[in-house]
C-alpha cells in the first residue's frame, strides 16, 4: 500500500496573500434527492450539520458540506474517514437512488489568506466577490483562469479553492502568480 | 458578452461560465425519419434575425442545461428557464411579446 500523498507537498507562496497547498482533505460527492429525509439522516451523520441552502456552504466539528448542484453536494471530512463514511451514507441511502463516491484523491485544494484574498480570486474568477454578494459560508462553483473550481468561504476572510488533482500545481502557479507582491490595489 | 441566470444555481453569471448548445426545441429527425423531415432538421432551420431559443450549460456551475430566450440582434436576454420542457414557457412568451410586438411567435 503506497502513502497517500499531494500534489505539491504543502507548498506555500509568501506574496500579497498567503497561497497554500491545504493538504490532505477528505472530500466525498454526494448526490440524490437533497429533499429527502435519508439525504438529511446521511449528511447528519457523516458531518453532523444540516442541509446547505443553495450556494452555501455549512461546517461543523466533523466536517463541512457544500451546496454543489440542485442534486449534489461535497462533504469535506478528514481524509482517514472518508471510506468509512462513504459506507455509511450508502446504508442509510440504500432505499433510494443516489450516488456517494469518495473523490479525496482526485482533487487538490488551497488556501488563500490575507487581506487582498478576494483581489487575487477577483483577477482570474467572474464572480462578484464582494463582502456583501460574497460573504460568510458562500460557495461558487466556476472557473479561475481556464480551469474549473469551486471556491467558498466559511469564516468571510480566508478562501478556499478546490480543483481537479490533474491540474492543482497550474491552479497554485496561478494563484501564487496572481498573489505576487504589489499586483494587488493600494486602497487595501 | 451575455449575462446568463442559471435556474439552477439562481447566479447570473457571465457567458464563460457556460457553454453554448445550439437551438431549442428541435424535433430531431433521425434514423428511420422521412428523407425531407431530416434534411430540414439539419440544414434548413429559421434562424431568424431577432428572437432564438438556444439550450446552454452551466458547465463551469452545477453542470444543468437549460433554455435561454434571447434575441441575436440585439444580445438582449429575455430569460432563462428549465431544461425540463419542449416549448418556452408562458412567461417566457409574454415578456418577448411585451419587448418586440412585432415578433412572429414561437414555431
Ligand atoms: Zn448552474
Amino acid at each position: 500500500m503506497s502513502n497517500a500523498a499531494f500534489i505539491l507537498n504543502g507548498a506555500a507562496f509568501e506574496g500579497a496573500v498567503t497561497v497554500t497547498e491545504a493538504g490532505l482533505r477528505g472530500m466525498i460527492t454526494l448526490r440524490g434527492d437533497l429533499g429527502s429525509e435519508a439525504m438529511e439522516k446521511a449528511v447528519k451523520a457523516s458531518v453532523g450539520v444540516a442541509l446547505p441552502k443553495q450556494r452555501k456552504i455549512k461546517s461543523g466539528k466533523r466536517g463541512a458540506v457544500a451546496w454543489m448542484s440542485p442534486d449534489e453536494l461535497l462533504l469535506l471530512v478528514d481524509y482517514d474517514q472518508a471510506d468509512m463514511l462513504v459506507a455509511k451514507m450508502k446504508s442509510i441511502l440504500a432505499e433510494e437512488h443516489h450516488l456517494v463516491v469518495n473523490v479525496s484523491d482526485a482533487r487538490s485544494m488551497f488556501t488563500l489568506s490575507g487581506a487582498g484574498a478576494r483581489e487575487v480570486l477577483a483577477k482570474g474568477a467572474p464572480v462578484d466577490l464582494s463582502h456583501s454578494v460574497f460573504g460568510k459560508g458562500a460557495i461558487r462553483r466556476s472557473r479561475i483562469g481556464q480551469i474549473a473550481a469551486a471556491f467558498w468561504t466559511l469564516d468571510g476572510e480566508e478562501l478556499e479553492v478546490v480543483c481537479f488533482r490533474s491540474v492543482g500545481a497550474f491552479m497554485y502557479d496561478w494563484l501564487s502568480t496572481a498573489a505576487a507582491k504589489g499586483s494587488l490595489p493600494e486602497y487595501l | 458578452m451575455l449575462i446568463l441566470k442559471c435556474p439552477y444555481c439562481g447566479v447570473s453569471a457571465e457567458e464563460t461560465e457556460f457553454t453554448p448548445g445550439g437551438e431549442a426545441h428541435l424535433t430531431r429527425y433521425t434514423s428511420g425519419s422521412e428523407d425531407q423531415a431530416f434534411t430540414d432538421y439539419l440544414f434548413a432551420r429559421k434562424n431568424p434575425r431577432g428572437v432564438h431559443f438556444e439550450r446552454w450549460r452551466h458547465v463551469f456551475g452545477c453542470g444543468k442545461w437549460f433554455h435561454t430566450a434571447r434575441c441575436t440582434a440585439t444580445l438582449e436576454v429575455f430569460g432563462t428557464y428549465t431544461g425540463q420542457t419542449s416549448t418556452p414557457p408562458d412567461n417566457i412568451i409574454a415578456v418577448i411579446k411585451a419587448k418586440r410586438p412585432e415578433w412572429e411567435g414561437f414555431k
